[in-house]
């Protein structure tokens, strides 16, 4: 029986939540609104000359074949998937390894957490000076040592999977912690009870724990995609800058650039709005459609 | 009581008028490390020098993170009295009529005396409009140069003191700087800043059409002419054999060179102080090679950064200001400027002042840029570049240079891209301020 309690004052709710909502509607609902209004504007930075252009910001994203908008979407969408995919399956295999009785297993413990406390600028510097090509110790070992040509100043995959592994190794950490507390909450019981029933390790892992898993997977696929579409733009910003030409310029990194660096704010706000959207829908699908598999 | 209150409030009246506080004026700028100290002790001691106005630099980010901070605070209504803007942001600063006071209004208005004639014109000229009024004070400005390594020289059996002078001389010693051993011939920073535009104006034909744009928003880019076609595409064909190594945008190439990988290195005459501290080799500065031809070279231009009055603020600051701009201008701390950084003096008189006290027989680089800039009166084509929306027509020609060295386009079809999408980023600029 739960328990519910009913304010007697008919104001008192709506001061409660009246602070939470001030920090919403300034952090949130206002530059959505101020963005959706100057995307429809060609504009000076300064703010003196506004000249209304209806839904060209828009439309050249789309039409200009310059523009190359859909191929940014691609790799953003690319980027994200590999980052998830990649720090999922390592952090769950390294977890699965250090939830069995180990020697120095906190010392293995805090080692697999510790890449999280380090800044993603300062993650982004150090994957840059390892594989610096000019300069880069990985880099040089690459070539002498395997005869591998690094250069992602210039070889589009070579920056994309560099940009991957730097962004996976930090999230590693994250869904390490996650899936570490989520194999030890597996009833022991079960674990054993199959056990005697004859299934082996690697049955025990798909039939037993991994779905006993789906709620600690389900929160990280979401978290990860997030991450890998917009919280890497540190890395992004020190290590490639959207290059060679655009092959990495994933769609936060343009929202920015144009905005930010080439103060075209109009095409800027577009690209946001876009941005916005497809988070709002992405959200929608995910906790309409993936959810309901998920097994609590 | 009341009485006492107001002879306390006379009292004080008097007081504050007698022992008022100097005005204070905000210096926002993108110095850092040795030029960011520099910044400091200049605006010391202009303080010193007078009661009246108090210089405060404030360390804003990089020129971007200023520009914008200055926009934003300038739409705020709350602008710095001064901004450093980068000379990718002048027609920006330029167009925004009534936003910026230009200097030549600003020492007229504040009864300055006031000499155009003074500064060194190519610097001058990036930042003046066509009729040659100055509308920003150019504060730290460089050009692109030649650097050489010449232990490599030696090394590969060539002369240290002769450096190439022309482009053909210089492929060729490159190709036997890679035969020697090194791990590439040359490299080069600022693909758009130093092969581009600095080349455009060496070689003196257009970068742009209306005098690279000083003389009009309808400009348009036409450097995709055959000379630089040819240039690109020797370049283009020299990376394929490792003679030619790719370092990445803006400064980005420069460990190549001071790690000895490459022998020859393009790069702004600000990072000879850089070069100094971390090169473990004898290096020289030598200028840019050119394609021969009549009348040829021309004179290179300039880079870096000048500074911008706002308007909106109290008047009294900007008798502040002008006064600040003529001690700037001052032989003395455009030598004490020149010597530290490595950015060039923008008068004919610190330059005179620095060659007296014999600077330039320990340090020839400098001068090299120097005699660079003045090797001839500027034209139409070696003034300067004057474009809206230019940082976004650099990133275009970043990213197609990138895609040219990758193979994914030819080197024609990459320079027609660059001038077609650059221009379409002109048109728009012109829409919006026509």
């Amino acid at each position: 029986m739960v328990q519910q309690y009913e304010f007697k004052a008919k104001y008192l709710p709506y001061i409660l939540v009246l602070p939470q909502m001030v920090i919403v509607f300034i952090f949130f609902f206002w530059p959505s609104l101020q963005a959706i209004f100057q995307s429809f504007f060609l504009q000076d930075p300064f703010g003196g000359r506004m000249i209304f252009v209806g839904l060209e910001n828009y439309t050249v994203l789309f039409t200009n074949p310059d523009s190359d908008y859909a191929e940014s979407f691609r790799i953003s969408v690319a980027f994200a998937v590999a980052v998830a995919a990649l720090s999922m399956v390592i952090a769950l295999f390294l977890a699965t390894q250090a939830n069995k009785k180990l020697r120095f297993s906190s010392f293995y413990k805090t080692m697999m957490i510790w890449p999280y406390a380090v800044a993603t600028m300062v993650a982004g510097v150090l994957w840059l000076f390892m594989f610096n090509p000019n300069v880069g110790i990985i880099a040089w070992f690459l070539k002498h040592r395997f005869g591998i040509e690094w250069s992602h100043l210039l070889n589009a995959n070579q920056a994309f999977w560099l940009l991957t592994f730097a962004a996976s190794w930090k999230q590693i950490s994250y869904n390490f912690v996650f899936f570490l507390a989520g194999l030890q909450s597996v009833p022991n019981d079960l674990v054993e009870a199959a056990a005697i029933d004859g299934a082996g390790p690697t049955r025990r892992f798909w039939t037993i724990i991994f779905p006993l898993l789906s709620p600690t997977t389900f929160y990280l696929l979401v978290m990860n995609l997030v991450y890998g579409f917009f919280e890497t733009f540190p890395i992004i910003h020190q290590v490639t800058a959207g290059g060679p030409g655009k092959a990495t310029s994933i769609l936060v990194y343009k929202v920015w650039r144009d905005g930010v660096v080439n103060l075209d704010l109009g095409s800027s706000s577009a690209q946001s709005v876009i941005l916005m959207v497809m988070v709002i829908a992405l959200t929608v699908v995910q906790f309409r459609y993936i959810e309901r598999r998920v097994h609590y | 009581m009341k009485r006492l209150v107001a002879v306390l409030l006379v009292l004080m009246a008097v007081v504050t008028t007698a022992f008022a506080a100097p005005v204070n004026i905000d210096f926002w700028h993108s110095m850092t490390g040795k030029n960011a100290e520099y910044v400091q002790i200049i605006c010391d001691r202009f303080n010193a020098s007078q009661k009246n106005y108090t210089v405060t630099p404030v360390f804003k980010g990089s020129y971007s993170d200023s520009m914008n901070a200055g926009i934003a605070a300038f739409r705020a209504k709350q602008p710095p009295a001064i901004v450093q803007v980068y000379e990718v942001g002048t027609a920006t600063m330029m167009a925004a009529q009534g936003a910026v006071k230009p200097v030549y209004q600003l020492m007229k208005e504040a009864g300055q005396k006031f000499d155009p004639k003074i500064y060194i014109p190519t610097i001058t000229s990036y930042y003046s409009t066509s009729k040659g009024e100055m509308l920003s004070l150019p504060f730290n400005s460089s050009t692109s140069v030649m650097y050489y390594n010449k232990d490599a020289f030696r090394k590969a059996g060539l002369d240290p003191e002769k450096p190439p002078v022309t482009w053909p001389q210089f492929f060729e010693m490159a190709k036997k700087l890679k035969a020697s051993g090194m791990e590439g011939g040359f490299s080069t920073n600022w693909i758009s800043w130093i092969q581009l535009e600095n080349f455009a104006a060496w070689h003196n034909i257009p970068f742009g059409t209306k005098s690279n744009g000083f003389a009009g928003l309808d400009t348009e880019l036409v450097f995709n002419s055959p000379l630089v076609v040819k240039h690109f595409e020797t370049i283009y064909e020299l990376s394929k054999d490792k003679v030619f190594i790719y370092g990445g945008r803006e400064n980005k190439a420069n460990p190549l060179f001071s790690s000895g990988q490459v022998g020859m290195h393009f790069e702004s005459i600000g990072g000879y102080a850089n070069f100094k501290n971390t090169c473990k080799f004898d290096f020289g500065v030598a200028r840019l090679p050119y394609y021969e031809g009549a009348g040829l070279p021309q004179n290179s231009i300039i880079g870096g950064a000048s500074l911008w009055v706002f308007n909106g603020r109290p008047k009294q600051e900007y008798k502040g200001v002008a006064e600040f701009f003529s001690f700037l201008s001052t032989p003395e701390i455009q030598a004490l400027w020149h010597q530290n950084t490595g950015y060039l003096p923008i008068t004919m008189a610190a330059y005179e002042l620095t060659k007296s006290q014999g600077f330039y027989d320990k340090n020839p680089g400098p001068e090299v840029a120097i005699k660079q800039l003045l090797n001839k009166a500027p034209t139409a084509n070696s003034m300067g570049i004057r474009f809206g929306n230019f940082n976004v027509i650099r990133e275009i020609e970043d990213q197609t240079w990138e895609d040219i060295l990758a193979g994914k386009i030819s080197v024609k079809d990459g320079l027609d891209r660059m001038v077609r999408e650059g221009n379409v980023k002109l048109r728009e600029f012109e829409r919006l301020y026509k």
